[in-house]
């Protein structure tokens, strides 16, 4: 009977989802060269070309420039003028496509595997490309994901997705790229307030059972890295094989890490081990700059729109945390939080503007610095000849709510379908009360 | 192994047999009566009979444990022993006005296996048997004299720091029932009861009841109120038998103490005793001095503790960034608290209870002497002032004639840091705590004998606590510090000369003459043989003492400290900012009236109000600041919040709680408050949770930072009252234990939760025509006196609220039953059912861009808004939440994108809009002369994500300012630094520190369940809920529950 119940309800659910992204089919390669003309582009790199062009051809950038562009005659011609173009964002922490309803439906929630290293998980392989949020995140400029898995210390590997595809394969942009790592914290009940609290049983201090914690760690990736040595080894180990391209360079190590203390016990540990990490979430890495920028790791700062950790702390800090690290020399990237929530990303970078940072340089975070620290930057983050035709076309200032207004978008020169579940409900009640949908 | 079972038996009986075995008159006795004539007199002593006399060379007589006689110049009688005080004091026994001393352990709660996904046992209504009432943690039936038991290591502890009589008080539940004062003699229960009915005892701690309601602070205020209505409709009513109801009336005669921890649960539990007229005391956690005025405001007298907070490990400067400015300011001024209390004439006694070490009390007082607390007070606060309070001031609490013989004998002034208390008299029985020297040591002293040359001995410290230090003269002089120790006249020190001779030498002896002080005894040196010693006393020891310096006084010095701010947290102010009167020249005004968005104009703004709106105002005395390029809006306001409320936000333990009131828990030391305004938002309506049907009546509060939490309501705004439907009434998405009764609890479905409203509001009309007929004599009931106002219009309707279909339900049942919606709040997918709110009258506050955080929400839109607006309801967005409140603005700014709403109809989306939803549009929402000065003052288009909130005022206040920002900020890391170098040099002092450990605010949303506070702590139920926490923390990992 239960499960007569639960079939009937996957049922029901299933033409609930059905219902928005039937029409919206992935966009075909991209089959005449095409030039966009008269734009204001954001390079990002942090140029900005007033009156611009842009040509891209079978997925490819192959030109861009001032004024018109030459040679360009069979060319699908789109007129910006007046318009802005835009790299595609990139969003390189996620869970868009893992999971589809957050609470309540547990059928839905792939981002957290059972146990405490988990480096062999995918989650490249659970990235549904026929969740309802991608297109409404894409709507928004946001082009390249990189989901990423969740819990326990080690929560797997990922790899980056372009977001427009008809299944995981293809929305493979790289692939696994990067392990995740929950650096132990010292503070109790960080996240959680005090629903955290150890028991007061125990003797330990905070101090020492995160450094149990680190000692741990320490031995766990000696050993993997050993068994990286071995060329084959008697009994293979799925985990330490995960963990193989972390010694090798072709995996970095991305560390969620937001205390200071964290963050540098997390530099030492990658130093040491000679891998190369990421601190992801970095709320206090304003704290310390100089072992970052000395040892070259990169920021992923997880969102702008929070509320600072303590009391005492500058009200604006998470609005300040981009240009404290512009200013010391931090290469950093932003991400936003969740899945749905990434539609949000470019206003998340454009918080910072009214706190130190350029507009350029805003962009910057969420285009060629996500790229550089997720290792896509020779392929996309910015308009540059010879690199992907990863890109949009918006009506107005993208990292401004009031202004961004995307029109045309393409992914390695695909142009993409940018209608969504909510465009289309929208419509549909529009409709219901005769009034107009001004999308 | 049976007989040393038997031998630690006869021990124990040992141990526990009394010099003299006293029986009440109708107690068969054993052996022979030992009845004595207990007569003593205590002459030349200097005898403080109170805080206000003093008799010097008086005399002490006392006989069958009451005082006979005290005065100067009483001869003493035949037949009493006399002991002669010559150089001493006597003072009366102190009294600690609150302890649980004898009281049993509160018992642990009941927590089943399979916590960890189960919860606790769901216990609606009490489980005890008995005729009690519905809630365990009322219990005012219980009786401290029914099971208080002497505990001789107890009595023992306070009998050191020199207490003989104490409030014994059962220290569980919101109505703890009455307690006793007893003294604190080492004799049988029969013989030390002074009062047992000292008096009635309340808290807002539910302690161990397992009922689940209350399970929030709100919850709590809710029942007491509730139980006091209730305890007068039971006095005139003849149906029903109930314990509870009967003693808690029986009790309302005695002094009635309420153990509240901060300056605002004293005022929150002050308004429910203005209420009832009750004058409680308050026994307090010692931080009155955070809001003095307040608290002499109360009329109330107190219990202070001497709790001051151990300096914290500062020394790492990462790690010290987990104490919070509140912390270290805290640390500085606990001491002064005593002080501050005196001078602003408060009635307060002292109390040790919570003071871990017995050693920190004296410590402590000296401490809040140094700090301007007078050994007067100090005196009545911890004698006369408790004595009164437990109805016993005719028994203890002075020395006097026919009260009860309890006494202290000194050393010394009580208050002096070398004070030494010898001896603690309780009801006639001597305590010895520091044996009495009648031969005090201290002096210079020759020392003879073979070997021993031009060597002098030095005994300095106190009597009890000697120290000795040894000097050898000449050409090889030597200074040493020496261990001495003194059983009664035997007398043993030791040192090493080093070389004078060499080695340790081992000096045991006796007092062989008291006049001159006079030492003898056999020296045994290095080589084992032995020879006679003698020191001979030749004068007082010079202050000061040998190497190492005299045992320093632990009390902190008087130095000194910063001011206290209000409100007691980072950003609190020294002096709470006032109206200004201020010309805004020049900016783009969004006025939200009908001229609409005014470039270059100008704004005057005095007395908390709006002057004038135009261009080339004159500025007279106002202060001018230049806008131009600048935008001017109307205050945010944020229809939606859980912000500046403590103690938990769900009273979710019932499907109804409409008797709960955010009102009572507001906190106004909220750093969310300072957040908000600096994003702009002026006013913010606190809501209840959304875990059940029916919650709590809210509160709209202004974002007056600094004021107290009253101070905070906005004046004569109409209440309102928090509904809910759907998955969180349902309880769908609550698991892992952190929902008591999940699974439990009706409804369990959307046709449930109909069912609900209709039960509710048919029982309310009920009531209310039974009230109409019978006025008191139909009980008054607070859940269904809510209800009742919701139809006669007198309260208001938000309505937490996701799917079309529970929509509409709610407005059918409200059709039906008489009542209005006034608000659906949330209501993402009102733009489905827009038209038939329309056709019902009812606004919508909601999300700019929230779905998919849960299945209701599967279908919400960012077009929603302007869905609705088209269909012309009153829109709102709103928060839920502290972060995305302090950047309303850009979520109205949303609308613009999604649906192209003008952005003049945007910002109304956080401003007039929710104001007319809550019914204030005549007050605040627009900018538009007489209504209130709540207005912001913004870099650029207020709906941009480019602007930044430059100024905010409230009521003309300035609350908010960039511009200073940095300088505040500056001068907190300044103050900070400050007390950690005191807090250092502490620590270098010798203090006991603690470790870092901010308790950090928990921020609510709808979904918040908060049981923690109200739950005794237990090994057990911690470990499960980490459990719990841990695997829950794995699926919250980023989005905030709506």
């Amino acid at each position: 009977m239960k499960k007569t119940i639960l079939s009937l309800g996957g049922l029901l659910l299933g033409i609930t989802l059905s219902y928005g992204q039937a029409t919206i089919s992935p966009a075909k390669p991209q089959s005449k060269p095409i030039v966009i003309t008269g734009a204001t582009i954001h390079v990002g790199n942090g140029q900005v070309i007033n009156n611009g062009y842009i040509t891209f051809d079978k997925g490819k950038i192959t030109g861009i420039g001032e004024g018109s562009a030459p040679g360009t005659s069979g060319y699908e011609v789109i007129d910006a003028t007046g318009k802005q173009v835009y790299p595609g964002f990139i969003c390189p922490m996620t869970t868009l496509g893992l999971i589809e309803i957050e609470e309540g439906a547990k059928g839905t929630v792939d981002d957290v595997e059972t146990g405490t290293y988990n480096p062999h998980v995918r989650s490249l392989v659970a990235y549904n490309t026929d969740s309802k949020v991608i297109p409404t995140v894409r709507s928004n400029g946001i082009l390249l994901a990189q989901p990423i898995p969740n819990g326990g210390i080690i929560s797997g590997t990922s790899s980056v997705v372009q977001l427009d595809a008809w299944n995981w394969e293809d929305a493979a942009y790289k692939k696994d790229i990067a392990v995740h790592l929950n650096w132990p914290s010292a503070s109790a009940g960080r996240r959680g307030g005090r629903r955290g609290v150890a028991p007061e049983t125990t003797t330990e201090t905070p101090a020492q059972r995160a450094q149990k914690a680190v000692d741990e760690l320490y031995t766990l990736f000696a050993e993997a890295k050993a068994y990286a040595e071995i060329a084959k080894p008697a009994v293979t180990n799925v985990r330490f094989a995960a963990m193989k391209g972390l010694f090798n360079g072709t995996k970095k190590l991305f560390i969620v890490a937001d205390e200071a203390k964290q963050i540098t016990q997390a530099v030492t540990f990658a130093k040491k081990l000679g891998i190369q990490a990421v601190i992801v979430g970095g709320k206090d890495s304003y704290l310390v700059t100089d072992i970052l920028k000395e040892n070259n790791v990169p920021v992923i700062i997880r969102e702008t729109q929070a509320l600072p950790e303590k009391e005492e702390d500058d009200v604006y800090i998470s609005y300040k945390l981009p240009m404290l690290l512009q200013n010391a020399g931090v290469m950093y990237g932003l991400t936003g939080i969740g899945f749905w929530r990434q539609r949000n990303l470019p206003f998340e970078a454009g918080e910072a503007v009214g706190y130190g940072l350029t507009k350029e340089q805003a962009l910057s975070m969420i285009t060629l610095n996500n790229a550089k620290i997720l290792g896509i930057d020779k392929t996309t983050g910015t308009l540059e000849k010879g690199k992907d035709a990863n890109l949009f076309i918006s009506g107005g200032d993208a990292l401004d709510m009031i202004t961004i207004d995307v029109q045309n978008a393409f992914i390695q020169g695909r142009s993409i379908n940018l209608d969504n579940l909510h465009k289309q409900l929208y419509r549909k009640f529009a409709g219901k009360y005769g009034v107009k949908a001004n999308l | 192994m049976k007989k040393l079972l038997l031998f630690c038996f006869a021990l124990m009986i040992y141990q526990l047999s009394r010099a003299q075995e006293k029986y009440p008159e109708t107690f068969p006795v054993n052996g022979a009566w030992d009845v004595r004539p207990e007569q003593f007199a205590f002459i030349n002593a200097t005898i403080v009979v109170s805080g206000d006399q003093t008799i010097t060379g008086g005399t002490l007589l006392i006989k069958n444990k009451m005082i006979e006689a005290v005065g100067a110049g009483i001869a003493v009688p035949k037949g009493y022993v006399t002991i002669d005080l010559k150089g001493k004091y006597i003072y009366p026994g102190l009294v600690d006005a609150y302890s649980t001393y004898g009281m049993p352990e509160a018992p642990r709660q009941a927590f089943p296996a399979g916590g960890f996904g189960g919860g606790r046992t769901s216990n609606p209504i009490s489980t005890k048997a008995g005729a009690f009432g519905w809630n365990e943690a009322i219990k005012p039936e219980m009786s401290a004299k029914m099971v208080f038991h002497t505990n001789a290591t107890t009595a023992a502890d306070l009998k050191k720091i020199g207490f003989s009589t104490v409030q014994s008080l059962i220290h569980d539940g919101i109505a703890r029932g009455t307690s006793v004062a007893v003294s604190l003699a080492d004799d049988r229960d029969n013989f030390v009861m002074i009062n047992d009915q000292a008096a009635a005892n309340y808290s807002f701690n539910k302690g161990t009841a397992a009922t689940n309601y209350p399970s929030s602070l709100m919850g709590t205020v809710a029942l007491i109120r509730q139980t006091y209505y209730d305890a007068q409709w039971y006095k005139n009513q003849k149906e029903e038998y109930n314990i509870s109801l009967d003693e808690f009336n029986k009790a309302q005669s005695l002094s009635q103490i309420f153990e509240a921890s901060d300056p605002q649960s004293v005022l929150r539990a002050a308004k429910i005793g203005k209420e009832f007229g009750k004058q409680y005391i308050f026994k307090t956690d010692g931080q009155e001095y955070q809001r003095i005025d307040a608290m002499k405001g109360t009329g109330s007298a107190f219990i202070i503790p001497l709790t001051f907070p151990a300096p914290y490990d500062v020394e790492d400067a990462l790690d010290a960034r987990n104490i919070s400015y509140a912390q270290l300011k805290a640390w500085e001024l606990a001491p002064t608290n005593p002080g501050v209390m005196e001078k602003a004439g408060i009635k307060f006694a002292i109390t040790s209870y919570g003071i871990s070490n017995a050693r920190d009390f004296w410590t402590n007082i000296r401490s809040a002497i140094n700090y301007g607390l007078t050994e007067k007070q100090a005196l009545n606060s911890l004698t006369i002032t408790p004595a009164e309070m437990l109805g016993i001031a005719d028994k203890v609490g002075t020395i006097a004639k026919g009260k009860i013989a309890s006494f202290l004998i000194t050393s010394n002034d009580l208050f002096k840091a070398d004070n030494v208390i010898y001896e603690n008299w309780v009801e006639g029985q001597q305590y010895v705590v520091s044996k009495m020297d009648i031969t005090d040591l201290r002096g210079n002293y020759t020392l003879t004998g073979s070997g021993f040359t031009n060597t002098t001995i030095a005994i300095g410290g106190a009597p009890g606590t000697y120290d000795v230090n040894l000097s050898h003269t000449g050409a090889d002089s030597t200074r040493t510090r020496g261990t001495i120790t003194r059983t009664g006249d035997q007398v043993s020190i030791y040192f090493n000369l080093k070389g004078n001779p060499a080695g340790i030498i081992r000096l045991s002896g006796y007092i062989a003459s008291a006049s001159p002080i006079t030492l003898k005894g056999i020296a045994t040196i290095p080589d084992g043989s032995s020879v006679n010693w003698t020191a001979t006393y030749t004068g007082p020891a010079p202050q000061g003492g040998g190497p190492g310096g005299p045992r320093g006084d632990a009390a902190r010095p008087n130095v000194p400290v910063g001011p206290v701010i209000y409100p007691f947290v980072a950003y609190g102010n020294t002096e709470i900012p006032k109206a200004e009167t201020v010309l805004f020249k020049n900016a783009t005004v969004w006025t939200n009236e009908k001229e609409g968005i005014l470039k270059n104009a100008d704004v005057l703004i005095e007395n908390g109000k709006i002057k004038a709106v135009g261009t080339n105002l004159s500025a007279g005395g106002a202060k001018v600041i230049d806008a131009t390029g600048k935008h001017l809006t109307p205050g945010i306001v944020d229809e939606h919040s859980h912000i500046a409320a403590t103690g938990g936000i769900n009273e979710g333990t019932q499907s109804v709680t409409a008797e709960v009131r955010v009102a009572d828990v507001l906190d106004a030391q909220d750093i969310e408050i300072y957040r908000q305004l600096a994003g702009g938002v002026t006013t913010s309506h606190i809501l209840h949770g959304s875990a059940n049907a029916i919650g709590g009546q809210t509160q709209l509060i202004k974002h007056r930072w600094g004021l107290l939490p009253e101070q905070l309501k906005v004046e004569g705004a109409d209440g309102f009252i928090k509904f809910a439907l759907g998955e969180n009434v349902k309880g769908t998405n609550s698991g892992a234990g952190n929902q008591p009764n999940a699974n439990l609890r009706f409804p369990q479905t959307r046709m449930g939760v109909e069912e609900v409203y209709v039960d509710a509001f048919t029982r309310a009309k009920e009531y209310k025509e039974a009230r109409a007929i019978k006025g008191n004599n139909v009980r008054r009931d607070l859940e269904l006196e809510t209800l009742a106002d919701i139809m006669d219009n007198k309260r208001f309707i938000t309505c937490h609220s996701y799917v079309q279909s529970e929509i509409n339900m709610l407005m059918h049942v409200a059709d039906s039953m008489g009542f209005h919606v006034n608000t659906f709040t949330h209501i993402l997918e009102g733009y489905k059912v827009a038209d038939k709110m329309k056709a019902h009258r009812v606004a919508a506050s909601t999300f700019s861009d929230w779905w998919a955080y849960k299945n209701e929400v599967a279908e919400a839109i960012p077009y929603n808004g302007k869905l609705m607006h088209d269909e012309g309801l009153i829109v709102a967005f709103n928060s839920d939440d502290a972060e995305m409140a302090r950047r309303l603005n850009q979520e109205a700014g949303k609308s613009v994108t999604y649906g192209k709403m003008s952005e003049e109809d945007a910002l109304k989306l956080v401003t007039l809009n929710p104001a007319t939803m809550l019914h204030m549009e005549n007050r605040i929402g627009s900018i538009k002369p007489g209504k209130d000065a709540d207005v912001v003052l913004w870099s650029a288009d207020p709906l941009s994500i480019y602007a930044v909130c430059e100024k905010t005022y409230v009521d003309g206040v300035p609350y908010w300012d960039f511009s200073k920002d940095a300088d505040n900020q500056k001068r907190m890391k300044t103050d900070e630094a400050r007390i950690i170098q005191k807090m250092v040099e502490a620590k270098n002092a010798g203090s006991a520190t603690q470790r870092p450990a901010a308790a950090r605010r928990r921020l609510y949303t709808c979904d918040s369940i908060e049981e923690e506070n109200f739950v005794v702590k237990d090994a057990y139920t911690e470990m499960e809920k980490a459990r719990a926490a841990a695997s829950a923390e794995s699926d919250d990992n980023n989005i905030k529950n709506q």
